[in-house]
């Protein structure tokens, strides 16, 4: 009992980490999304040049572990503008994101079939329209399944932002661990949050792709 | 003066790499003509068709849509779409859409209409098409027919100077074959310009003015119906006629193949 109650207060007190956890994962996902979008989209549509530069930097940032990516962005994004470590951290992360997301975009871009745009072009609608109304909200649909696992990824890699000192599930979990020396408590009760969180994620994103699903 | 044909193709060439897909081809439509163009497949029909709404930029050659030069430089290809319909063999109807929107897209985005005139109006092409009851279906909820039908549809939303077929029918089950082409006829019989790549002798016969007879990327042969049916000039439109009454007109078509 005793201990089950000491747990419970544990679990209370990294949950209170909880908010900047999913503060990161949030702003790194959007942040990830909007450059992993227009990433996709260059690779499709932006001609050689656009498209190589939208490649190369996919293929150099998805090969740097993204703590490594954290470090340097934190730097450079420090040494222009004075960001607190929580928003710098969680802008860092999304970059970094954005690599994997425009692999995403770019698959699910060219699983539209050819002839959708086609027959957009034929009502009369310029290439941006037909990419705006007709292929991204097919596109954006059929990228759900691999988007979710990316967003249960990027919700874990938000544990990284720890080493920048954001007071989030992970170093509040470090915090107890160097007060109490009891480690492995510490961290499982950090294991069974992230647990919760991702488990969710999944469940609610599984039903959002149920909702959007796209027929063809 | 006499009157401006619709649609007028000057000498048009194409090439995919190193084969020449149309050899010079000349052709002019005039207003409410139907045109049905026929020929063995991989002749460039398709490509001919392409051309003239500019989705495939010809090489050589020149194209008029009514009184303006397409082929011109730095014309509008945007506002020349929009009076030429086209329906594809495979429908593309948008996926992420239900029959209505499918038709209201274009008249927002592209014609700039308010949701509840692009509403009006959908659902009034719906119902030329016989499918206002279907205006709330996703295409993949649709039959074949049902799903030519809104794309038709959809094309006619741009209320279109011209309509290009190209085989509108060849993707559907034998069965699902005719409501199609009784919504073609009727479109026919309102007046509409078509020009119409299709395999179905019955309704070549029946509803068009012309017949052209195409093959690898030259008009071999054109003329009313009953000339190339029953009078053709060439031995290749009679073999090619008798070839397509065997292979497609046993059911549909009970008149004589071009027997001579
Ligand atoms: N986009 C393209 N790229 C390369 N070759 C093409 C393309 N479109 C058509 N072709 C070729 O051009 C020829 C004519 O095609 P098409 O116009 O589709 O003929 P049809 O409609 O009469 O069957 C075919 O050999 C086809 O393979
Ligand atoms: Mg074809």
């Amino acid at each position: 009992m005793d201990f089950l109650q000491q747990f419970g207060f544990l679990v209370y007190y990294l949950s209170q980490g909880l908010g900047v956890t999913l503060g990161v994962t949030a702003i790194a996902l959007t942040t990830g999304l909007f450059f992993g979008t227009i990433l996709g989209l260059m690779r499709v549509y932006g001609g050689p040049v656009l498209s190589r530069f939208a490649a190369l930097y996919s293929l150099v940032i998805r090969g740097i572990p993204v703590i490594v990516v954290l470090f340097i962005l934190f730097f450079v994004i420090a040494a222009f503008v004075n960001l607190s470590p929580f928003l710098a951290g969680a802008l860092s992360l999304g970059i970094a994101s954005s690599a994997y997301q425009s692999e995403i975009i770019r698959g699910a871009i060219m699983s539209v079939p050819p002839g959708q745009m086609m027959a957009a072009r034929a009502i009369g609608m310029s290439r941006l329209k037909a990419i705006l109304y007709v292929i991204l909200p097919q596109a954006f649909r059929l990228a759900i399944p691999p988007w979710s696992n990316e967003a249960a990824i990027v919700l874990k890699d938000s544990s990284l932002v720890y080493v920048l000192g954001v007071p989030e599930i992970l170093r509040r979990a470090q915090y107890v661990s160097a007060r109490t020396h009891e480690p492995f408590i510490a961290y499982a009760a950090a294991a069974l949050l992230y647990f919760a969180l991702t488990f969710l994620t999944n469940r609610v994103l599984d039903a959002a792709e149920r909702r959007f699903r796209l027929l063809m | 003066m006499s009157k401006l044909p619709i649609v007028r193709i000057e000498n048009l060439h194409k090439k995919y790499g190193d084969t020449e897909v149309l050899k010079g081809i000349s052709l002019e439509v005039q207003e409410q003509e139907v045109v049905v163009i026929i020929g063995p497949s991989g002749t460039g029909k398709s490509t001919m068709l392409r051309c003239i709404n500019l989705l495939t930029i010809p090489d050589e050659g020149r194209i008029w849509l009514e009184d303006q030069e397409i082929t011109a430089p730095h014309t509008d290809v945007n506002k020349i779409r929009q009076r030429i319909g086209m329906v594809f063999q495979d429908f593309n109807l948008f996926n992420h859409l239900t029959a209505l929107g499918n038709v209201t897209i274009g008249l927002t985005k592209v014609l700039g209409m308010n949701k509840k005139e692009a509403h009006e109006k959908g659902m009034w092409e719906l119902e030329r098409v016989g499918l206002a009851d279907k205006a709330d279906l996703y295409p993949a909820q649709l039959s074949g027919g049902q799903k030519q039908r809104v794309a038709i549809a959809r094309a006619l939303g741009m209320d279109p100077h011209v309509m290009l077929f190209d085989e509108p029918t060849s993707a559907l089950d034998p069965e699902l074959i005719g409501e199609v082409l009784t919504v073609m006829q009727k479109l026919a019989r309102e007046g509409m310009t078509m020009l119409v790549v299709t395999h179905e002798m019955g309704f070549a016969r029946e509803v068009s003015d012309r017949i052209i007879f195409m093959e690898h990327g030259v008009i071999v042969e054109q003329g009313p119906p009953d000339q190339l049916f029953y009078a053709p000039k060439h031995n290749r439109t009679r073999e090619f006629l008798w070839k397509i009454t065997e292979l497609y007109g046993k059911d549909r078509d009970n008149a004589a193949p071009a027997s001579g």
